[in-house]
């Protein structure tokens, strides 16, 4: 685009090139380290932050899937990306056990091959897609985001997918459609906690239509340049960055477009905790804890002050406006 | 093994086992051991150790009777107070790692959250039981109503249940709690059973002793 505005983001050549925000913050130290002499030390360091820009390197587990850059504003936030093994060791997918480590630890169960996604409900053109054929529906792309987890805590991950937006222009909802739910797998031989009490299974999610169409809503194949790691939500999962986590449904099923708002997941097990809309917003309490700020998973340590939550988790000039006029603390 | 319990090195070494947990979680924080997460594993870990202390310390006296063992209440206050103490590092680490004590923040918190102020409850219910627990302080308030007093406990063990039940019912996730909930129940069920018996037996004696 040539012409840029807020919703532009941060737009930028390589990420490589970018001088590591540490660095950049302490530029003024650099120049009275020049003035006292101690240069020749100083540029040393200097030189090394080649070294030290984030060059996304494959963590080498899984068959790579790559992903070229996007054109979606705000697709690429220069965050500290963090590391693989945290963003694949503590995560939330409760058909694996309710515990941040399980996960990791059972879904190597989970069978992601053959795997096939239903679409369905108010469209012109339904359809049985295959894995394979949906990853080549549109091309990849990488797209950096903040993740918000509802709990408090935040990850920067570099997914690889495609907007949301390209599967539904190609299955053409109807007039009717004003919703679109997304019903994950519920598998009980090979999820281990499916049919616990926690929840109502299988785990359902759903956006308004037009939060859907938001070129940002990522259907996500892949995570950190290869495929999706199981505990992950392999092989095809959601990742909606101005919302909490638990709006992303992982190992997706079935798409659904329907007329009525759908009940969700934890909007049923606890709805005056999880509303149906559950944008990032910090002026907006969980019940039980405040939303004002986040701890960002591998960076703010143990005695770091936990970092402020921004509005739809940085995303309000992209997505501010699909809820122009709404009481958000009524529609939380 | 009532010899065992009473042998002088008994104390030190139950001493040093209850300080175990909690040295493993320093030594975990300061080697970065301790997940993605470190500051909601160390506040859990604290609320974990608290309620298991608290079951411990009201196990002695069911064990002591059933087993006719009477040495084990020689540690019932050491393990009264490391209760207390890692109630105490479970309010410090929240206040510490969650909140960087900001004092307002941590008031309106536990004013605004009805599970973080029961739980703050059940900390100020311990106080008064951890500052009366040295013997100057039995003698001053009379053995009575320092039992009386120490009969707190009970509420607290409740207070705890139910702050770690809230706690968790976001999440419908309430295995672990059924868990310490039934613990604690058979251990006060008993407590009740005990006393009933007691108060039942009482009048047959005194009709023996007016017989004979």
């Amino acid at each position: 685009m040539l012409i840029k505005t807020n919703a532009s983001g941060f737009d930028h050549p390589v990420s490589s090139e970018i001088t590591p925000q540490g660095i950049y913050q302490g530029r003024r130290e650099l120049i009275k380290l020049m003035a006292t002499g101690a240069a020749g030390a100083a540029l040393a360091s200097w030189a090394g932050r080649e070294a030290m820009a984030q060059t996304l390197q494959k963590p080498g587990k899984l068959a790579a899937l790559s992903g070229g850059k996007s054109a979606v504003a705000g697709a690429v936030i220069m965050e500290k990306i963090t590391d693989y093994k945290e963003a694949t060791s503590y995560n939330n997918f409760y058909e694996f056990g309710t515990d941040k480590s399980d996960p990791a630890k059972n879904a190597h169960t989970l069978v992601t091959k053959p795997w096939s996604v239903v679409v369905e409900g108010l469209v012109k053109q339904p359809k049985t897609y295959t894995l394979e054929d949906l990853i080549k529906l549109s091309p990849q792309e990488e797209r950096i985001y903040r993740l918000r987890c509802v709990e408090g805590w935040s990850m920067v991950i570099p997914w690889v997918g495609y907007s949301l937006s390209e599967l539904i222009k190609k299955v053409e909802p109807l007039g009717s459609a004003k919703y679109i739910e997304f019903i994950t797998l519920a598998d009980p031989k090979t999820m281990p906690f499916v049919g616990s009490s926690v929840l109502d299974w299988p785990y359902v999610e759903a956006l308004r239509l037009d939060e859907a169409m938001h070129p940002l809503a990522l259907l996500t194949f892949g995570m950190y340049g290869e495929v999706l790691p199981n505990q992950n939500g392999a092989p095809v999962r959601l990742v909606v960055p101005w919302k909490y986590g638990f709006k992303s449904g992982k190992s997706i099923v079935k798409i659904r477009f329907t007329d009525k708002e759908p009940r969700t997941a934890w909007n049923k097990a606890a709805a005056q905790e999880y509303g149906f809309y559950s944008n990032v917003n910090p002026t907006v309490d969980h019940p039980r804890w405040s939303q004002a700020t986040e701890r960002r998973i591998g960076e703010d340590g143990l005695f770091a002050k936990k970092r402020k939550t921004l509005m739809f988790n940085g995303y309000e000039a992209q997505v501010a406006q699909l809820y122009a006029g709404m009481d958000l603390k009524k529609l939380f | 093994m009532n010899k065992l319990l009473l042998h002088p090195f008994a104390k030190s070494l139950v001493f040093v086992v209850c300080l175990l947990p909690f040295a493993w979680l320093f030594y975990a924080a300061l080697g970065n051991q301790l997940g993605a997460n470190p500051a909601e594993a160390l506040i859990r870990a604290m609320g974990d150790w608290t309620l298991r202390f608290i079951c411990i310390v009201l196990a002695v006296t069911p064990l002591r009777v059933i087993s006719g063992t009477p040495a084990l209440a020689r540690f019932r206050r050491m393990l009264g107070l490391f209760a207390y103490f890692y109630v105490v590092m479970h309010l410090l680490s929240y206040s510490w790692f969650d909140m960087g004590f900001d004092v307002p923040a941590i008031t309106k918190d536990i004013a605004k959250r009805p599970f973080i102020l029961v739980g703050f409850s059940a900390f100020v219910l311990l106080t008064p039981l951890a500052a009366t627990s040295f013997n100057a302080a039995i003698k001053a308030l009379g053995a009575k109503r320092w039992q009386w007093l120490h009969k707190l406990v009970y509420l607290v063990a409740g207070l705890g249940l139910l702050h770690f039940f809230w706690m968790r019912a976001g999440k419908n996730n309430f295995t672990e709690v059924f868990v310490y909930a039934a613990i604690i129940a058979a251990l006060l069920g008993w407590r009740m059973q005990h006393f009933l018996r007691k108060n039942r037996l009482k009048p047959i004696c005194n009709g023996r002793t007016r017989l004979s």
